[in-house]
């Protein structure tokens, strides 16, 4: 599997990045040389082998996985410090561009 | 500040010492590492391995040590002693940028569990440091405010992404550091700027307030100059966080303790897989004169094989870079950090930022862990990578139904030159091959000085243990390191 611009593109638009025209091309090329290495996984025979997500899965003793908390109130952040470090505020609400143009 | 307190050489348990026994103050000690920092860190063309340095929170609980030995009583187990904390860990009310621009004037509101846990028990925070950006790199060459500089040879790299932490300590302009550890971040640099490295388990140390880029791989552990230091930190930090459901509830052992038990009857293996026919010779002699010495402190010394090995850095690359690509999406200029006023809409606001906030090597692997993740690869590659790595991690688990621990090599080669690698991310990648796969198996890895390069660059020999058996690791660590000076004195 070849990556192009096309791709590069795509990926790009789903990663919220632009990229200068100069970083798609280095990118192309990047991707295309980790891919290539990484194509050796196929050679691996996973046919009967369950996919790790977390490090609990494989039974370390004693360790429960993904233990849950009861479902009470705790403390959370403090409203005003919460937008405190906001490029944009008015104290309440996190201030954007207008998202809706008319 | 007397004048035989060597900063270079003070330990964790030194410098409390010299507080509690009146050597110096606290305040007085905080003192002197700042002029250390400021004399040897802080221009250009030195090391750079700080960002920024917290003199008002340091000095307040300096007072704090001192105010306790002047009342007579015991310091708290690391009451005085210095520390520095890489800038992946948010602290209250004191910038921290994970060597991003993109976090640039980020003041975070609380602190990350680790570092308060440190300062309960008495350590003073000297300042954060330097790191690759989001702790991806291997050189500490992507951080957005420069290279830190290895110093044990200035032209050269100190490893990454822990860069600033193996430095600052190998510097001696702090008697301890925290790194973290995703790939290899702690270890890596560790060996290159010969400093012993702990990657904990997975879950022994609370991630809360470490800014993530790999969730499931990110740990944080401790930078120190001895195996008995790292004890030391590690138990201070560890165990269950509610902060963290990942973080587990198991009990802490005394490491302390742990490490004083004899090495003798242990059996360690040593995976073939490690030892390439093509790799430096100088570290492959290195790391097998440091296997000798082990053999001949009691260890047991047998041949094994982790035969998925040579499939750890693809795995690893897809897998962490995944979750990066999720992690790094709420960076988006709405509520923190940097916001692009290049933008008029929303979108571009979005991109413009991102754009503008991230550097090349965060780009770059953001799109290759969307890419990964992206509908049509998914399964050929993320799925296929989770499933290479429960493999990898059963190799370890096979492997430690024989032996008590692992040893290999840290790193392929001593530290390269700064700039050598930088246009060449591959090879850049290759720099954490023996040191990806314990990350990728969630197992705890040390990384100890073993000997120097004919240039003088230190060598570091990694011991890999069962998960949550650290106190194994350390206690081989920390007779190896007696092994060394005994064979270094006969």
């Amino acid at each position: 599997m070849k990556i192009t611009q096309k791709d590069v593109s795509y990926v790009a638009n789903l990663a919220n990045l632009e990229l200068t025209e100069t970083e798609r091309l280095r990118i192309e090329k990047d991707l295309n040389s980790i891919l290539e290495y990484v194509d050796q996984l196929a050679e691996v025979d996973t046919s009967n082998v369950a996919p790790m997500a977390q490090v609990s899965q494989i039974g370390a003793a004693g360790v429960a996985a993904d233990p849950l908390r009861a479902d009470e109130l705790r403390d959370c952040l403090p409203h005003e410090q919460a937008v405190a470090a906001a490029p944009q505020t008015d104290g309440t609400f996190f201030r954007v561009p207008k998202v809706i143009e008319r | 500040m007397p004048e035989d307190l060597d900063l270079n050489v003070l330990t964790v348990s030194s410098a409390r010492a010299a507080v509690q026994e009146r050597q110096t103050t606290a305040q007085a000690l905080v003192e002197s590492f700042y002029g250390k920092i400021e004399a040897e860190d802080r221009q250009p063309g030195q090391i750079n391995a700080f960002l920024n340095l917290t003199r008002e929170r340091a000095l307040q609980q300096a007072k704090r040590m001192d105010a306790i030995v002047d009342k007579g009583n015991p310091l708290p187990p690391l009451g005085g002693v210095p520390v520095a904390i890489k800038d992946v860990m948010v602290t209250r009310g004191i910038r921290t940028t994970a060597g991003s621009k993109i976090l640039g004037n980020y003041i975070p509101p609380y602190d990350c569990t680790a570092v308060s846990r440190l300062e309960a028990a008495g350590a003073i925070i000297l300042g954060k440091l330097n790191c690759d950006e989001f702790a991806m790199g291997s050189s500490n060459e992507n951080s957005a405010w420069g290279p830190v500089r290895n110093p044990r040879d200035l032209c050269r790299v100190p490893g990454g992404s822990s860069g600033g932490s193996a430095a600052s300590v190998a510097a001696g302009t702090a008697v301890a550091a925290l790194g973290s550890d995703t790939g290899g971040s702690i270890r890596q640099p560790a060996a290159f700027c010969g400093v012993v490295g702990l990657m904990p388990t997975y879950g022994r140390v609370s991630r809360y307030g470490l800014i993530a880029f790999g969730s499931s791989l990110d740990h944080i552990g401790p930078l120190t100059k001895s195996a008995k230091d790292a004890a030391i930190i590690l138990r201070h930090m560890a165990g269950r966080d509610p902060m963290d459901t990942t973080s587990v509830d198991l009990p802490v052992p005394d490491y302390e303790q742990e490490i004083a038990k004899p090495v003798r009857g242990l059996r360690v293996g040593v995976p073939k897989e490690y030892f390439p026919a093509e790799m430096d010779s100088e570290v492959r002699e290195s790391v097998e004169a440091g296997i000798k010495l082990l053999e001949r402190a009691g260890c047991e010394v047998k041949p094994i094989s982790l035969p998925h090995s040579k499939y750890a850095i693809p795995t690893y690359y897809v897998v962490a870079t995944a979750e990066a690509s999720s992690n790094l999406a709420r960076y988006d200029g709405v509520r923190y950090g940097y916001r692009s006023p290049n933008a008029k809409t929303l979108a571009e606001m979005y991109r413009r930022t991102r754009d503008e906030g991230f550097g090349a090597e965060v780009k770059r692997r953001i799109m290759l862990g969307t890419y990964a993740l992206s509908a049509g690869y998914y399964d050929a590659y993320y799925l296929k990578a989770q499933k290479v790595r429960a493999l990898i991690a059963q190799d370890f688990l096979n492997a430690f139904k024989d032996v008590d621990a692992i040893i290999t090599p840290t790193t392929p080669t001593p530290a390269f030159k700064l700039g050598e690698k930088s246009d060449d991310p591959l090879a850049m990648y290759l720099a954490d091959i023996f040191t990806v796969t314990a990350s990728l198996a969630g197992i705890p890895g040390i990384s100890v000085p073993c000997g120097n390069s004919k240039e003088g660059l230190p060598i570091g020999i990694q011991i890999l243990g069962r998960h949550f058996e650290e106190g194994t690791i350390l206690r081989i660590a920390h007779a190896f390191e007696h092994a060394r000076v005994s064979a270094a004195v006969h």
